[in-house]
C-alpha cells in the first residue's frame, strides 16, 4: 500500500492503494466515479479512456503509480449538465449513440483530439477514435458530433 | 343477424389486461408508464413514451418510464425480434386510449357537461365556459385496476402530434454526462463483489482445486464451489479480482475434444444428427421443363455478440427469497429459469431490469444473473455484484449459430427460374431461458447435480422462424421447397443473435439471384424488380437504387451490389446498395439503404437502428468469425475477434419510406441481411469472384481468385 496523489478532475486527490492497481479500479471503486467503463481490462476497447495530462489513455491498464502528480480527467470532469462541454452538447444534438456504454471513452478520445486540433477532418476524427470500439454501429453519428463540437469551439 | 365484431386487444394487452399495470397518474402531474419491454440501447423507452404522451395528450416531460420488474410490470416476454413497438407500443396505445376515454367520462360527470365538448391539453380536461379538471384531480375517483376492453379507438395517425417526430432520447443525457445509468455503475449499498472462474476449455471438468493461495488474499469473503461451478466473493472489486487470480492458479481443469475442426465446419454441420422440418413447399401451377439446375453452397460462421460491456448482475438473498438485478431481455423468463435451478416458487424471486451495454440477442446477461444468485447464496442478506471477464464474454456467452445453406435453382430453356430448393443445416437459434422444462442458464449445467445442457431450438415459422428465418423466397418464383435441418448436438453453444437465421438466408438467396442475373446479362436491380410484384418491396428496392445512383459507371477495383429482404417476411422492408473498393484490403465505402417500417414513431430512432444494423452487418461480413480448436474457443479477446473500427466504417445513408397509416414494425434487424448480400454482390461486381463463405476477407478472396484463374 502506498499513498498515491494526483489531480482528479481538477481536485488534489490522495488514496491508499497498491501502486500497481489499475487507475480504472481506483476510479470506479474508492473514488466512486463510474462514468469510465470497464470493457476488456486489456486496453483494447477504449471504454475506460481518461485524460492523463491531456492524453487519452486506457485507465484499465494504466497503473496508479504512473499517474502520480499528474492531471487525470474523466468524463465527469469533461463537463456537466450545468456546464456541458461542446462535445456533450454535440453528442446530444446528433443523438450520437445507441447503448452508450462506449461513449465516455469516445468523448474523452475526442476531447484529446480537439485540444490539439480544433479543425479536424472527418478522416482525422476517425483516426483519433480508432482505439475506441463501438458495437452498436453509431460511428458515423459520433464523427458528426465531434465535427459539430469542433465547429462550435472554433466559433466561440 | 350477425354479431358485431368483438373489438380485439393487442396481444400484450390481452395477456396483461389490467389498465393500471400499464399506466398510472402520480403526484406532481406525472404519468407513470410501465412497459414489459426493456431498453437495450435501441431507444425503445423514448418511442413508448411518445406513444403514451400522444394518446393521453400530455407533455412528454410528464411521462416517467418504469423499468421492467417481475414485481409489478406486465409480462411481455422477451425484448427481441424487433417487436417492441409492435407489442408494447400497441398495448400502451390501446391502454392509453381507453384511459383517456374513462377520464373524459369522469370529467363530463364532474363538470356537468357533455363528453364530446371536452378537450384535453397537457392533461388538463376543459369544457366550455372555462370549466376544467385534470387527470390528476380525477385520479383518486377513477380506479384503473380494471381490465381493458378495447372499447376506445386510439387516435388516427393524423391526430397524433408526437408520433412521426424525432424526439430526443430520454436516456441520452445520463450517458453523455457519465452519470450512473448502467447496471455496472449502480451497485446497491453494501454490495460485495463476485467473480466466477471458468476454464478456457469448453465444457470443462474441475478436476482439482487448491484454495490455499486464494485463502490468503485480503478481503476474501467466500469461495463457492458446486461441481464445476467455481466463484469467489470479496469485499471489493479489486479483492475479488485478486482472489480469483490466486484461485485460478490452484484450479486444474480437463476437457474432451468436443469441438469440430474449425476449417471443416461448413461440411461438419451437414454431417450431424439433425431433425428435419419442411418450412415451405410451393408446387408449380403447371409443369415446366427444367433445362438445367444451378447448385450453390453458402456458409456463415459462429458470430459473437461482443457487447462492449461484459455481462453483469447483482443478487441478494433473504431467507428463501432472492432479488436479482439484471440486464436480461426478459425478466419473467429469467425468473422462471432461476426458479427451476433453486427449486423455488416463482413468487420467491423478484427480477428487476437495469440497463446494460448494447445487447444484440441472448448473450451472457441471463447467465451472469444465475452466477450472482449462486454466489450471493453463500452470503445471506448481502447483495453480490458479479461481472464477467472479457474472455468469458467472448467464449462462454452463446453465439449466433453457424449455418450451411445450399440452394438449387431450376432454370428453363430461357434461363428463367422455375424451381428453387433451399436447405439449411445448423444449430437452433434460441436457447433463451424460461421456455423449457430445464433451465438454459450456463451455470445450471456446471453444478454438482447438473441440469442437462440445452440444445438450441428454432422458434416456430409463425413467429418468424429461427434457422429458417427469411428462407422462404419473397420473389414470385413458380415453385419452391424449403427445409431446415436442426442439429441435435451442440458442441458450440448457440442462441439468439440479431436476425437469427435471416442474415445467412438472405446472403444465400440474394447472392444466387445476383449470380443468375449476371449469367443472363441482366441488371441485378431490374432482375429483382421483374420478380417482385409486392408494391412495398418494389418501393424500397427502387428507392435504394435511385438514391445510390444505380448503377454508377465502372471503375477499376470498385463494385456495386444490391440486397433486399423483408425481415421475417412480415416485418420491415429493406434494400441496401453497397459500394466496395477492393485493393490491398476490402473496404466498404458506402451503404445506401431504403427502409419501410410502416409508421415510423421516431424517424431518427429508425434511422439510428438501420445505420447501426448496417455498420454491424459490415463488421460481421468483413471481419467476424468465432475461432476455436478442438477443446476451446480461441477468439477470446478483441485482438482475436476483431470488429470494424472507426477508420473502416462506411458512409451510410438511410431513406425512410414513411407510411403513417400502417402499423409500425421494428427496425432493429432489418438491415443485416440486405447489407450482407449487397457487400458480397459488390465484391463480385468489383472482381468477378464470388465468395460464398462469410466472412469475406482478403485471404479468402486471394484463394478464390487463384482457384478461378
Amino acid at each position: 500500500m502506498s499513498n498515491i496523489r494526483f489531480r482528479l478532475n481538477g481536485v488534489e486527490t490522495a488514496i491508499d492503494a497498491d501502486p500497481d492497481t489499475p487507475l480504472l479500479t481506483a476510479l470506479r471503486g474508492p473514488l466512486n466515479l463510474t462514468g469510465s467503463h470497464f470493457g476488456c481490462g486489456a486496453g483494447e476497447c477504449g471504454a475506460c479512456m481518461v485524460l492523463v495530462d491531456g492524453h487519452a489513455l486506457t485507465a484499465c491498464d494504466t497503473p496508479l503509480w504512473s499517474v502520480v502528480d499528474k492531471d487525470v480527467v474523466t468524463i465527469e470532469g469533461i463537463g456537466s449538465e450545468e456546464q456541458p462541454h461542446a462535445l456533450q452538447r454535440a453528442f446530444i444534438a446528433e443523438q450520437a449513440l445507441q447503448c452508450g456504454y462506449c461513449l465516455s471513452g469516445i468523448m474523452v478520445s475526442a476531447a484529446a483530439l480537439l485540444k490539439r486540433n480544433n479543425n479536424p477532418t472527418s478522416t482525422e476524427v476517425k483516426a483519433a477514435l480508432d482505439r475506441n470500439l463501438c458495437r452498436c454501429g453509431s460511428h458515423n453519428r459520433m464523427v458528426r458530433a465531434v465535427l459539430r463540437a469542433a465547429a462550435e469551439m472554433r466559433a466561440s | 343477424m350477425t354479431k358485431p365484431a368483438t373489438p380485439s386487444l393487442p396481444p400484450s394487452l390481452a395477456a396483461n389486461p389490467k389498465l393500471s399495470s400499464w399506466i398510472n397518474f402520480a403526484a406532481g402531474g406525472k404519468v407513470v408508464v410501465s412497459p414489459g419491454k426493456v431498453e437495450i440501447g435501441q431507444g425503445i423507452v423514448t418511442a413508448l413514451a411518445q406513444i403514451a404522451a400522444d394518446e393521453l395528450d400530455v407533455d412528454i416531460a410528464r411521462v416517467q418510464m418504469v423499468r421492467a420488474t417481475t414485481s409489478a410490470s406486465p409480462n411481455e416476454g422477451v425484448t427481441s425480434g424487433s417487436l417492441s413497438v409492435q407489442h408494447s407500443g400497441r398495448a400502451i396505445r390501446f391502454a392509453a386510449a381507453e384511459i383517456r376515454q374513462i377520464f373524459l367520462q369522469a370529467a363530463a360527470e364532474r363538470l356537468g357537461v357533455a363528453l364530446d365538448v371536452l378537450t384535453i391539453s397537457d392533461g388538463t380536461i376543459a369544457g366550455p365556459g372555462n370549466v376544467a379538471t385534470s387527470y390528476w384531480e380525477l385520479a383518486d375517483d377513477v380506479p384503473l385496476d380494471r381490465d381493458a376492453t378495447a372499447g376506445a379507438q386510439p387516435k388516427l395517425s393524423g391526430q397524433r402530434t408526437l408520433a412521426g417526430h424525432s424526439l430526443q432520447r430520454l436516456d441520452i443525457p445520463d450517458k453523455v454526462f457519465g452519470r450512473p445509468r448502467f447496471i455496472h455503475d449502480t451497485p446497491v449499498p453494501g454490495t460485495l463483489h463476485g467473480r466466477v472462474l471458468r476454464s478456457e476449455l469448453s465444457q470443462a471438468t474441475l478436476t482439482d482445486l487448491n484454495e490455499e493461495r486464494a485463502r490468503k488474499v485480503e478481503g476474501l469473503v467466500a469461495i463457492v464451489r458446486d461441481g464445476n461451478f467455481l466463484g469467489v466473493v470479496a469485499e471489493t472489486e479489486a479483492a475479488a479480482e485478486a482472489v480469483a487470480a490466486a484461485l485460478r492458479k490452484g484450479a486444474t481443469w480437463s476437457a474432451r475434444e468436443n469441438l469440430p475442426e474449425e476449417d471443416e465446419l461448413a461440411e461438419w454441420l451437414k454431417q450431424q444428427p439433425a431433425e428435419t422440418a419442411v418450412i415451405s413447399d410451393k408446387k408449380a401451377a403447371s409443369h415446366v421443363a427444367v433445362k438445367r439446375t444451378i447448385k450453390r453452397q453458402y456458409h456463415r460462421p459462429y458470430i459473437a455478440h461482443g457487447s462492449i460491456g461484459p455481462s453483469c448482475a447483482m443478487a441478494q438473498w433473504d431467507g428463501t427469497s432472492v432479488r436479482v438485478w439484471t440486464h436480461s431481455q426478459g425478466v419473467y423468463n429469467l425468473r422462471s429459469d432461476l426458479a427451476l435451478v433453486f427449486k423455488l416458487p416463482r413468487e420467491n424471486i423478484v427480477v428487476e431490469h437495469m440497463e446494460g451495454a448494447g445487447c444484440y440477442g441472448h448473450n451472457g446477461a441471463d447467465d451472469v444473473a444465475l452466477d450472482a444468485a449462486l454466489l450471493a447464496k453463500a452470503v445471506p442478506g448481502r447483495p453480490v455484484r458479479v461481472q464477467w471477464s472479457r474472455a468469458d464474454e467472448m467464449s462462454h456467452a452463446p453465439f449466433g449459430a453457424a449455418m450451411t445453406i445450399e440452394i438449387e435453382a431450376d432454370l428453363d430453356a430461357n434461363d428463367e427460374i422455375v424451381g428453387w430448393r433451399h436447405q439449411i443445416w445448423g444449430n437452433g437459434h434460441t436457447a433463451r431461458p424460461g421456455r423449457a422444462d430445464n433451465p438454459t442458464l450456463l451455470a445450471a449445467s456446471e453444478l454438482a447435480t447438473p441440469f442437462p445442457r440445452a440444445i438450441s431450438v428454432d422458434p416456430a415459422p409463425a413467429s418468424g422462424g429461427g434457422s429458417d428465418r427469411n428462407s422462404v423466397p419473397l420473389y414470385d418464383f413458380p415453385a419452391w421447397h424449403v427445409e431446415a435441418h436442426r442439429l441435435k448436438v451442440m458442441p458450440v453453444r448457440t442462441s439468439a443473435l440479431r436476425t437469427l437465421g435471416a442474415q445467412g438466408n438472405t446472403f444465400a438467396i440474394e447472392s444466387l439471384l445476383d449470380e443468375l442475373a449476371f449469367e443472363r446479362g441482366e441488371d441485378p436491380v431490374a432482375f429483382r424488380l421483374r420478380h417482385l410484384s409486392d408494391p412495398r418491396s418494389r418501393a424500397v428496392v427502387e428507392a435504394a437504387a435511385q438514391r445510390a445512383g444505380w448503377k454508377p459507371a465502372k471503375q477499376d477495383g470498385v463494385g456495386y451490389g444490391i440486397g433486399f429482404s423483408r425481415y421475417k417476411t412480415t416485418g420491415a422492408y429493406c434494400a441496401a446498395v453497397a459500394e466496395v473498393e477492393v485493393g490491398e484490403d476490402i473496404r466498404v465505402r458506402r451503404l445506401t439503404l431504403a427502409v419501410d417500417v410502416g409508421e415510423a414513431i421516431n424517424p431518427d430512432g429508425v434511422i439510428n437502428q438501420i445505420e447501426g444494423g448496417a455498420i454491424q452487418a459490415t463488421s460481421w461480413v468483413l471481419k467476424e468469425r468465432v475461432r476455436f480448436d478442438r477443446t476451446r474457443i480461441t477468439s477470446s479477446s478483441w485482438t482475436d475477434y476483431p470488429i470494424l473500427r472507426f477508420s473502416e466504417v462506411p458512409d451510410v445513408e438511410v431513406e425512410v419510406i414513411s407510411r403513417p397509416e400502417i402499423d409500425s414494425v421494428g427496425a432493429g434487424e432489418a438491415a443485416h441481411g440486405p447489407v450482407t448480400a449487397a457487400i458480397a454482390n459488390a465484391v463480385f461486381d468489383a472482381l468477378g469472384v464470388r465468395l460464398r463463405q462469410l466472412p469475406i476477407t482478403r485471404d479468402r478472396l486471394i484463394a478464390a481468385m487463384e482457384l478461378s484463374s
